[in-house]
């Protein structure tokens, strides 16, 4: 009877340590769910939370950073999805999830030097604590979730990619987070709900 | 006189095939989109395959690459092979990747992977695959692992361990 014990404990803790060791495991939001709200930073130095924006509908919230060529890449098409949206109620929110001792060309002074030189027209934020990212699934940069407010709060409609084509703005053929923002303003669904892209991993200590 | 013109025809073929196979390449560089890719991701032989995503600009790769080099080093003789795939900007090529190629003495195999359409083959690549780098595959005949992740030697070896003892 002792050893049935010894062996139904042993069994499940394997099972646990299995559990936690896998590798490939990512908790985080998936379409559907609510997103938390945060309370970060902006490179003006004031607080930045969703619930500030009274008027918004939804909200195109990316992680980005400075460092990622990836995310220099999409800069520019980033500014134009704030310009394109921000007044139909979707602005742009976007979130540096990484180690700044780790990237210190992503630190605070390099974020408000990279926003004032590109004229970013959207709150860049810190992920200080980096407690936020985590809590999305956010994996890399850049990393967009589009969220649509609701009286539920505001539900994940999109995750992935901003289009398909990296490295020329004008080769792109399909524009995913237009092309769902688009749907969601029009009251439709929207057509892609997750895409994948390379990006750089989120830098933790 | 017969066999003679049908061995300069194939002398011909033979070159001009060769001519063809490195216009595709950036000079000594091998470049692939991903159905170009895909075959060595799946080659079916006695070999186990370890083949690591990275590029020259992304820091966690940089640091982990020596391990792949080591690896590919002490487990040659069981069969082991390294695939180093770059995922760097084409336009990087000739400023980055081949110096640092030349530079740090890579002996894995190294290619560039250029296919800009990534939702379609970062999900032939893997399921899972969230797109962040480094990216790491181990395969041979009898199993297939994907790893989004950065690695120690030790880890390394611990995870090709699965592979080549069974």
């Amino acid at each position: 009877m002792k050893t049935l014990k010894q062996i139904v404990l042993l069994a499940a803790v394997v099972l646990m340590a299995s559990a936690f060791t896998n590798s490939t495991d990512n908790p985080g939001y998936d379409i559907g769910d609510v997103a938390t709200d945060f309370k970060l930073k902006n490179i003006d130095g004031k607080m930045v939370s969703m619930a500030n924006y009274t008027d918004a509908k939804g909200f195109i919230v990316i992680f980005t950073c400075n460092t990622c060529p990836y995310a220099v890449k999409y800069e520019d098409r980033i500014i134009e999805l704030d310009k394109k949206y921000a007044d139909k109620g979707y602005p742009v929110i976007a979130i540096m999830p990484n180690d700044t001792e780790i990237k210190p060309g992503d630190s605070f002074e390099n974020m408000q030097k990279r926003a004032k030189a590109k004229g970013f027209t959207f709150p860049y934020l810190i992920d200080e604590g980096q407690e936020i990212y985590p809590q999305y699934g956010a994996t890399k940069t850049p990393h967009v979730y589009l969220l649509e407010k609701s009286k539920q709060g505001n539900v994940v409609r999109y995750i992935g990619a901003i289009d398909d084509n990296y490295q020329d703005a004008a080769a792109v053929k399909v524009k995913y987070v237009e092309n769902a923002v688009d749907a969601l303003l029009a009251g439709k669904e929207v057509p892609e709900t997750k895409t994948r892209a390379i990006g750089c991993s989120i830098k933790v200590k | 006189m017969k066999f003679l013109k049908l061995s300069l025809l194939l002398l011909c073929l033979y070159a001009c095939k060769e001519e063809a196979g490195d216009a595709a390449q950036s000079d000594d560089l091998e470049v692939y989109d991903f159905n170009g890719l895909e075959p060595l991701l799946n080659q079916n032989d006695d070999k186990t395959y370890v083949v690591n995503f990275w590029a020259t600009w992304c820091a966690p790769c940089i640091k982990e690459l020596p391990y792949f080099e080591q690896l590919n080093r002490d487990y040659k003789e069981k069969n082991v092979e390294v695939l180093l795939v770059s995922l760097d900007f084409p336009r990087q090529y000739d400023k980055k990747l081949k110096p640092y190629i030349k530079d740090k003495n890579l002996q894995s195999r190294v290619v560039a992977l250029n296919d800009p359409d990534m939702n379609t083959w970062i999900p032939k690549v893997n399921e899972d695959w969230t797109g962040a780098i480094p990216a790491t595959i181990i395969y041979n005949s009898s199993g297939r692992k994907f790893y989004e992740k950065s690695f120690t030697y030790e880890e390394l070896v611990n995870e090709l361990r699965t592979f080549i003892e069974n």
